[in-house]
């Protein structure tokens, strides 16, 4: 279980996540939506400690993920495979090396072992055959499903998506799905996906929150989060410019002209 | 004023403090030999065997002006087999090691500051983090220890090619015979000149590449975060070795006048 607990974090004046709680269950699919520089890359990247809380705790299987050593971090990051939003792979080496990277960190895995498991891993994500070619070689999309490759081929326990469908053409961004909700069916991963693609969203996900000014606004099963009644929900999952938050917003300048601020904005 | 001096001094105390920060990272990062220890020789070749051309281009070309300089300088005055004295310890001891320290500082201290930034803005040193690797060990180590590697052995190339076509320019342009040269390079000789010339561009090689390294991982803000990484990484390498060269030359060379 991946348990974010009142997580406060700010880059310098910008306050990205303010109070921000959420569970993830073992077993299930979280999708995290909410607008673009809202913070839900933010909020993921402390699962793995790349970033640490100004506030307030993560905790996966019950370890804060702050409080653990050097070797007790790499123990947990060797459990959770993190596809990045432009898949990072690294541009000096082959797909091979790319996706065997991590399983050579791993003791005990022979070279026939990593090879045999970067082959399953490339056709799980059908990229059979590309082992020799090169990161620049591959389009967009094919890069994403190397990343994802590269992160299956772990056998992790969990598994963080960050944007996985974005700047791609909608029968890519659908194949994508298709390879998260299938990777969950034959590994049982616990994951979850940061999205702003709600077709995507209703797609590979069992629960969907959305993150907003920093914290959960909304949290709830797919055909839940359909049904909403909550304007500012409303209107990221259709996708209108007008709405809940133009209204919020509308009402924040209101007030804060009647007392006398200016440049008062959401 | 005031205000933009005390932003300025914060600034430089912050860039100190995150300088040390890095070099606790790398000291920590030391004992995971199975990381670094694979990718040194690789970045040996990468350093030091790919940077031979333009070190021995360089030296090449030094070694000719010195010889016509030194000639010009001493015309008359003094014998002129002096001549290869000047040629060979200038350039072992000084122009050998600084010229190619900073031809280096450019090539290798900018490819290694590009590479790195490049690598950080484009999450990849966040990918190495999450499959369980120290960037610093996998990253860092390597780049400085083929530095202090194979910096020395490179000038020493540079060193041999300078003198070779400082020579070839005395005894075919000047009036200088094989003997008169190889009399004046023997004359003064001392192997503490190839050492403290060596010495001089191990420590250029180390600083050099550990710049360039916390440069770049420090790198934010995409394509015009890594040009302000890599142009830095130039100007501070091109600093420190001058800085490095007079304090090398007042702890090792003062002793020889007392």
């Amino acid at each position: 279980m991946i348990e974010f607990r009142d997580l406060y974090k700010a880059f310098g004046a910008n306050r990205v996540l303010e109070g921000f709680t959420l569970e993830v269950r073992d077993g299930e699919t979280m999708v995290i939506i909410g607008y673009s520089g809202t913070g839900k890359s933010v909020a993921i990247k402390h699962v793995v400690g790349l970033l640490e809380p100004d506030a307030g705790q993560v905790a996966v299987d019950g370890q804060v993920v702050a409080e653990l050593s050097r070797a007790a971090l790499t123990g947990l990051r060797a459990t959770i495979g993190f596809v990045f939003q432009f898949a990072a792979l690294f541009d000096s080496m082959t797909i091979f090396d790319n996706v065997a990277l991590g399983l050579r960190r791993r003791p005990g895995i022979s070279e026939g072992d990593i090879a045999s498991r970067v082959a399953e891993a490339l056709a799980l994500v059908d990229l059979a055959g590309t082992e020799r070619l090169m990161p620049a070689e591959l389009s967009g999309g094919m890069r994403k499903r190397v990343g994802l490759a590269r992160a299956i081929a772990l056998k992790p326990r969990y598994l963080l998506y960050d944007e996985p469908t974005t700047g791609l053409d909608p029968v890519t961004s659908a194949v994508i799905d298709q390879l998260i909700v299938r990777t969950r069916e034959a590994l049982g991963v616990t994951s979850v996906v940061i999205t702003h693609d709600m077709r995507s969203a209703y797609t590979v996900g069992d629960r969907i929150a959305m993150l907003y000014r920093g914290r959960i606004r909304q949290v709830g099963t797919v055909a839940e989060i359909r049904a909403t009644a909550d304007p500012v929900v409303r209107q990221f999952i259709e996708g209108r410019p007008d709405g809940g938050r133009a209204a919020e917003r509308a009402s924040l300048s209101q007030t804060g002209q009647e007392l006398g601020l200016e440049g008062v904005d959401a | 004023m005031v205000t933009s001096l005390g932003r300025r001094s914060i600034g430089l105390v912050t860039g100190f403090g995150q300088f040390g920060r890095f070099l606790g990272n790398v000291a920590r990062a030391l004992p995971d030999v199975r990381t670094w220890g694979g990718l040194t020789a690789q970045q040996m070749r990468r350093l030091g065997v790919d940077s031979l051309p333009i070190a021995l281009f360089i030296a090449a070309f030094t070694g000719i002006v010195l010889a016509l300089l030194a000639s010009y300088v001493m015309t008359g005055a003094v014998p002129p087999y002096l001549v290869g004295t000047l040629v060979t310890k200038t350039i072992t001891m000084e122009l050998g090691p600084v010229l190619t320290g900073l031809a280096l500082a450019g090539r290798v201290g900018a490819n290694i500051a590009a590479e790195l930034g490049t690598m950080r803005v484009t999450e990849q040193v966040d990918a190495l983090e999450t499959l369980a690797y120290n960037p610093y060990a996998f990253l860092v180590i390597p780049r400085v220890l083929a530095g202090l590697v194979m910096f020395p052995v490179v000038v020493a190339f540079a060193m041999g090619m300078g003198i070779f076509t400082g020579w070839l320019t005395a005894t075919n342009l000047l009036p200088i015979t094989n003997a008169e040269f190889m009399r004046g390079a023997r004359l003064f000789f001392m192997p503490f000149d190839v050492w403290y010339g060596l010495l001089k561009s191990a420590s250029f090689g180390f600083v050099i590449t550990l710049i360039g390294c916390h440069l770049g991982l420090a790198t934010r803000g995409g394509a015009e975060g890594v040009g302000r990484a890599t142009t830095r990484t130039v100007v501070y390498s091109a600093e420190m070795i001058l800085v490095l060269d007079a304090y090398w030359a007042v702890t090792l060379l003062r002793g020889h006048f007392q």
